[in-house]
């Protein structure tokens, strides 16, 4: 996680001081951590993997164990400013549903991903290989993403499921790509709130 | 980090009290004295002491063994020693023996000063309310004014709740661990049983069986009995007795034919060898009473507005007589009140004792949380 701290450095932009946050697959808690030194943000994380639950405890932060795939059971309506998801959404089964989640129990949601469009990515296929990158670590058969996705296909998504995309910035191993982000880019932070 | 060790020979002491407690009941206690047992050393500052709070049939004797008694091991002992979760080099660890129970404090095995006899039935009620300020007072004796943490699984973790609302200032950090809210009335059906197990048996004498120089063993086992199976899963009784027959094949009696009935029956036996059938009453009663909730019109975010420690809450996937979602409902109203809140659900297969092995990420997680506590 720590190769991506230029997400964390966007998402921590998008934060106010103060806020209360929402951190979902918060891994070692050190967005979180990062968020309550530059934000003083009232933060949980969610996490579900008993290992990194430690980890974050240890690193003294607020964790909730929970199972995302059934969704923010419990939490109420608009209670938190920010719902962040931070490069796991391609790792979830039920992408429509948590992203409603997100944005029921939060004014506005923050996420990022890996964009299966990056060029790199492209040309690895068509040298007829998964690509394996700085953003796409893992190899096939070893990697949680689930759910293979590019910025574009992210924004229809937006589109069906009436969400605003309020901001977007987006990435190629960390230089900020303003030009063709779908073919530049390899990591792509959305800020995202109810449409109308 | 050195090998976990054992807090070694350890000796209770007593507090005696002669300020009137005033009880949730109405009644009151004109005096009283706590046992207790404490282990590390209370630093300069007095900002390293831990409040371990017991259940049901749990004492003050947390850990190490007595000189005299070897085997008598304390029974939180792979929890709390130096380089063990709950680390004696860091923190002074108190455990107290409740009001109301059978190890020495003031409790009906124990002599009501006003009459001179053991007191038996008419040891007032004491709730979990009382108890928490009980265990204040002997704070307040030992010169701690706030506790680093207070801890507790199942009623210890109602005790250790309970503590971050009648004493906020007084507790830095928390943990909840194998608990509930309150109770729902399935979990009174069992003490309900349990109770009239002890109440009906012949031997109960109102009350005030030492006079008779009897116990009700029976009803007090029948209850030990009843408890033990809320306190394992269906699935770690199916792996540790499944339906084995202790003589291979059916007999058709009513002596121990299968392998659960011997255990249940052994564990109920050995129970009301040492325990009080008076204690279990008024224990089963406290944890029936315990709703911090009720005077807030049953809701608990209210209710839990006063607190603001640091809390941990933890559950285990397998304990239907706390369930997780028990659990899950302190942590939602924590977090209603913005208040630090982490929660685990630990998956182990042993059920409500869960909190008593020493499950290896359990006892990591508590470590983690622990360590995190500053001094």
């Amino acid at each position: 996680m720590t190769a991506y701290r230029y997400d964390h450095e966007v998402i921590a932009q998008w934060i106010e001081p103060g806020e209360k946050v929402l951190d979902l697959g918060c891994g070692d808690g050190t967005l979180l951590r990062h968020l309550m030194e530059v934000r003083q943000v009232q933060g949980y994380g969610v996490e579900n993997d008993p290992d990194k639950l430690q980890a974050s405890v240890r690193n003294g932060i607020n964790v909730i164990q929970m199972d995302l795939e059934k969704g923010l059971v419990g939490l109420e309506d608009g209670f938190f400013d920010h719902v962040i998801m931070s490069l796991s959404l391609q790792a979830m089964h039920n992408t429509q549903g948590i992203l409603h989640e997100m944005l029921r129990v939060g004014r506005e949601a923050v996420v990022s991903f890996p964009n299966f469009g990056y060029w790199r990515h492209r040309q690895s296929i068509l040298n007829g290989r998964m690509p394996v990158s700085e953003s796409l670590p893992h190899q096939w058969f070893n990697t949680p993403n689930v759910r293979f996705f590019t910025i574009a296909d992210f924004d229809v998504l937006c589109e069906m499921n009436g969400i605003a995309v309020r901001e977007r910035l987006a990435f190629d191993e960390g230089k900020l790509v303003l030009e063709e982000p779908n073919f530049l880019a390899s990591v792509a932070v959305y800020r995202l709130g109810r449409a109308g | 980090m050195i090998q976990a060790q054992s807090v070694g020979v350890v000796a209770p002491q007593r507090a005696d009290f002669a300020e009137p407690l005033k009880l949730r009941s109405g009644g009151q206690l004109d005096n009283y004295h706590l046992v207790y047992e404490t282990y590390g050393t209370l630093n300069a500052e007095r900002s390293n002491a831990v409040l371990v709070c017991h259940a049901l049939s749990g004492s003050h004797h947390l850990a190490g063994h007595y000189a005299d008694d070897p085997h008598n091991v304390g029974w939180w002992d792979n929890l709390i020693g130096p380089g063990k979760p709950l680390d004696t080099r860091k923190f002074f660890v108190i455990g107290v023996n409740n009001l109301g129970g059978c190890y020495g404090s003031s409790g009906p095995n124990q002599t009501n000063p006003a009459t001179g006899k053991l007191w038996g039935a008419d040891f007032p009620f004491v709730t979990v309310e009382d108890w928490v300020e009980s265990q204040a007072r002997l704070a307040d004796r030992l010169g701690i004014a706030r506790f680093a943490a207070v801890v507790g699984g199942s009623l210890g973790g109602m005790q250790a709740l309970s503590w971050s609302l009648q004493f906020p200032e007084r507790v830095g950090h928390v943990a909840v661990i194998a608990a509930a809210p309150k109770l729902t009335a399935q979990n009174i059906a069992f003490n309900e049983v349990a109770r009239q197990a002890i109440l009906t048996d012949p031997e109960f004498h109102g009350g005030h069986y030492y006079e008779h120089g009897v116990v009700p063993a029976r009803g007090l086992k029948l209850a030990r009995m009843v408890g033990h199976i809320t306190y394992l899963s269906d699935d770690s009784m199916a792996e540790k007795f499944g339906r084995s027959l202790r003589h291979g094949r059916n007999t058709y009696s009513y002596d121990v034919e299968f392998e659960i009935e011997s255990y249940l029956r052994y564990q109920g036996d050995k129970f009301a060898g040492y325990f009080d059938a008076n204690t279990y009453l008024l224990t089963t009663k406290a944890l029936d009473y315990f709703d911090p909730a009720f005077d807030y019109g049953g809701s608990l975010p209210a209710a839990l507005a006063r607190a603001s420690a640091d809390f941990l809450v933890i559950s285990f996937t397998t304990d239907w007589r706390f369930s997780p979602e028990r659990s899950r409902e302190i942590v939602y109203a924590l977090l209603h009140n913005k208040r630090n809140v982490s929660y685990a659900d630990i998956d182990c297969p042993a059920g409500h004792d869960s909190f008593l092995l020493d499950e290896t990420r359990y006892h990591a997680l508590l470590s983690a949380w622990f360590d995190r506590i500053e001094v």
